[in-house]
């Protein structure tokens, strides 16, 4: 029966990383960009809101709630709203941990999840992107090919969240190349393995607080037991997809902070003796804006709902995912507009969120609900 | 309660018997009905009346006909899905045909006006007519030569003199004016001042019968889409009715108070997420027949690529089909509001601006991606183009859903933001 109502847990949850965000994030964000680094204090206090912790069963010493994408993508869009840096810094590690606790061996989950319900922030790190202009996920040019008992990864990765921070790296590389999503799996990587080279940090538009690194591989050696799901491997486009609704989520929060700015900043700047949102030019803005954060958000929790339904959601996924980015984009970018100069000046916020907006047209991987 | 996009199974049930309904007995005589612009599908209507009892959505009416409980009732025990019905049903018929299930019978914007704010009464007198064996239509007459959205600018004035309203204006654009007045034994609800001093505040709905004296259809109109619906202008030379035909109180007791303009102005709360799913269901027709075309043509859409891998061609249709949903999902949010008794005003605009331009849009894409298979009166393409148009003009036009939407977001009164 169709209904649009949160439940219990999720309002709670809602509530939660809502103060969460308002309270520490956002304060930070500012100085947190112009510094490129993350304040810890708010990632350790982040981490114990037990999001992650939160879906992994007891049986692997989380606190055992059922993983829902629902509930992540609710979460998520809570910290998309207080900062962007921060929440890809805060969810970083849940891409090894929920493509493990959803496609792993039970012999992988035993060995990775516990690491992740601890009281104390533990990094982890997933290397998807690769750099090129035309990058597609189901074109990927790092592969993994099989030697004995070995799998040898080759190739480049860019937008590697925490590389240097992380004891283990989820890489993803076609171990049938040319076979499209179906041909890409996951291994599970300790950082520091020979043919593993991270570069120097990356500077990037947006995201600026959050750690990322080119990573090459040059014939890297992992055992057969690196790879995710075993034998059979894993299905890649799911956990694309996953990603997917995260980065959604979090262009969503963002978005929506962008547009409680300008409504603000609209009734409160006073132009020709009257607010700016009194002119139809700006009005309109802001409600097409509103539309589509709501539009967007719809679109994201729907596609997490089939999810948790174990319906087919990939596709639901990418038309969110490249619904977000558009609207993120558009959304900030009217942000900054509708400032005009002061839009413009690193004192506003808006500038900042414009070059965050960018960022999810090529964010793929990073965060996972 | 929780997140849910499932259906109740009643609704599919609907869902699917008015789909093959559509499909099987709307599509096949669309064009006919577009190309002999005046002429009425009098078999299918009859059957409709026959099938529906008048209620089914009547284009407008949805949940006019499941006698629901006076107003908007708290919390009780199981909740309504009415509202929801009539969406999910609307788009099932729209995606049949827009101009001919806009021709469809029932109680129409007219009806909802009384349902909303007639005494029991009135809609026991006025409201029963549509259940009966024959087609009767119900209509609603706001719009005037000189006043669009801009209603406080209403001139057509209604003068009590003993036991009658006498009104005297001009009205224009009335959906199914002929259907309801001159083809069944319908009414229309004239909206009229009593004191044009009082701007909004004088401005009151009064039902008028077919057949009044003074009252009379002066045009027919000729239109670009919805060919089959009716639209007409009314005048009204003095036309008398009885007193107890004004729905809410005749008082214009403040002049600051609009309350009675603004119960009947609720309506819209309930239409315009109609209005979006009209505009759905003809969005979805367009991408649908994209879609078909393109698999006997034997052309995959590559999901869940990187876009700027995909053809220009996928690229379009992934948009169309997430600004479809997404359209969808405003407007299920809307009338799932309403169903639960939550102010839905600002999700009823933002549907219906979302819906309106999304699937104007759709449809003129379409027929670009479609090339001369989408220009060419063989297929129904370019009809859909020219129907969903009606969807960001009337019930408020898209520039209207976005003040309001601007409003309630802004925190702004109407003078504040013009």
């Amino acid at each position: 029966m169709v209904s649009f109502e949160l439940d219990d847990e999720q309002k709670l949850v809602q509530e939660t990383v809502s103060s969460f965000a308002a309270d520490l994030m956002e304060p930070a964000m500012r100085e947190s960009d112009e510094s490129g680094e993350v304040p810890q204090e708010v990632i350790a206090k982040g981490w114990e809101l037990g999001l992650l912790g939160g879906c992994i069963p007891e049986e692997y010493e989380g606190f055992g709630e059922e993983l829902s994408a629902l509930t992540g993508v609710i979460a998520l869009e809570e910290l998309g709203w207080g900062d962007l840096s921060m929440a890809m810094h805060l969810m970083a590690p849940s891409v090894l941990a929920i493509s493990v606790l959803d496609q792993g061996t039970e012999d992988q989950k035993k060995q990775y999840l516990p690491a992740f319900c601890g009281e104390e922030y533990k990094a982890a790190s997933s290397a998807l992107v690769e750099p090129y202009y035309n990058f597609c996920p189901s074109v990927m040019r790092a592969v993994a090919e099989r030697d004995g008992d070995e799998y040898v990864i080759n190739g480049k990765k860019c937008l590697v969240p925490l590389a240097k921070e992380s004891d283990h790296m989820l890489v993803f590389a076609a171990t049938n190349p040319g076979m499209g999503f179906s041909g890409v799996d996951a291994f599970i990587v300790p950082v520091g393995t020979k043919g593993m080279e991270i570069g120097d940090r990356e500077k990037n538009m947006g995201i600026k607080a959050l750690a990322t690194y080119p990573v090459n591989f040059k014939d890297c050696r992992v055992p057969l037991v690196c790879r995710l799901g075993g034998e059979e491997g894993c299905d890649f486009l799911r956990l694309l997809s996953r990603s997917r609704l995260a980065l959604a989520a979090l262009a969503v929060g963002m978005s929506r902070r962008a547009l409680e700015h300008s409504r603000d900043y609209a009734t409160q700047r006073i132009a020709f003796g009257e607010p700016i949102g009194s002119r139809q030019a700006i009005a309109f803005m802001i409600a097409e804006m509103a539309i589509e954060v709501d539009a967007t958000r719809l679109l994201v929790w729907e596609a997490a709902w089939r999810c948790d339904k174990d319906m087919d959601f990939e596709k639901e996924a990418a038309l969110a995912k490249n619904y977000a980015a558009d609207m993120a984009m558009m959304v900030c970018d009217r942000g900054v507009q509708i400032m005009g100069g002061h839009g413009y000046i690193r004192d506003n916020p808006v500038e900042l969120w414009f070059r965050n907006a960018r960022g999810f047209a090529t964010f793929e991987g990073m965060v996972m609900v | 309660m929780t997140i849910d996009f499932e259906l109740s199974p009643r609704i599919k049930a609907t869902k699917n018997m008015i789909h093959m309904f559509a499909e099987s007995a709307i599509r096949p005589i669309a064009r006919h009905y577009d190309e002999n612009e005046h002429e009425k599908p009098w078999d299918l209507l009859n059957m409709v009346q026959k099938f529906m009892g008048g209620g089914m959505a009547g284009a407008f009416g949805a949940g006019g006909e499941e006698k629901k409980p006076e107003g908007e009732e708290p919390k009780e025990k199981k909740p309504r899905e009415t509202n929801l019905a009539g969406a999910v049903t609307i788009e099932e018929i729209f995606w049949g045909d827009a101009g001919i299930a806009l021709s469809f019978p029932g109680p129409g914007l007219g009806g909802a006006a009384v349902q909303a704010s007639g005494t029991p009464e009135q809609k026991e007198k006025f409201l029963a007519r549509f259940s009966g064996d024959k087609p009767v239509w119900g209509a609603m007459a706001i719009t005037e030569p000189e006043a669009g959205s801009d209603t406080a600018n209403i001139k057509t004035t209604a003068v009590l003199d003993g036991d009658e309203w006498v009104l005297n204006g001009e009205k224009i654009f009335v959906t199914s004016g002929k259907s309801a007045l001159e083809d069944s034994e319908g009414f229309v609800v004239v909206w009229a001042t009593v004191d044009r001093s009082a701007g909004r505040a004088g401005i009151k709905p009064f039902i008028v019968e077919h057949g009044t004296p003074g009252m009379q259809i002066t045009k027919i109109e000729d239109k670009m889409g919805i060919r089959c619906s009716d639209t007409v202008s009314i005048s009204f030379m003095d036309c008398r009715i009885p007193k107890e035909n004004i729905l809410g109180s005749p008082e214009v007791v403040d002049k600051t108070k609009t309350e009675g303009f603004k119960k009947v102005m609720a309506t819209f709360d309930a239409t315009r997420p109609l209005v979006a799913a009209m505009a759905i269901g003809v969005g979805r027709a367009a991408l649908d027949f994209i879609k078909e075309t393109l698999k006997e043509e034997g052309v995959e859409l590559r999901y869940g690529i990187n876009p700027h891998r995909m053809t220009s061609l996928e690229r379009d249709i992934m948009q169309m089909e997430a600004d479809l949903k997404a359209a969808r999902l405003l407007t299920w949010r809307a009338v799932w509001m309403l169903d639960n008794g939550l102010r839905n005003d600002l999700q009823a605009s933002m549907a219906k601006a979302k819906a309106g331009l999304a699937v104007t849009r759709i449809t003129q894409k379409a027929v670009e991606l479609m090339g001369p298979l989408g220009y060419s009166r063989e297929y129904l393409l370019e009809k859909w183009m020219r129907d969903s148009k009606i969807n960001d003009i009337f019930e408020g036009t898209g520039q209207i859903q976005l003040l309001v939407t601007a409003r309630r977001i802004l925190g702004f009164t109407r003078e504040q933001l013009k």
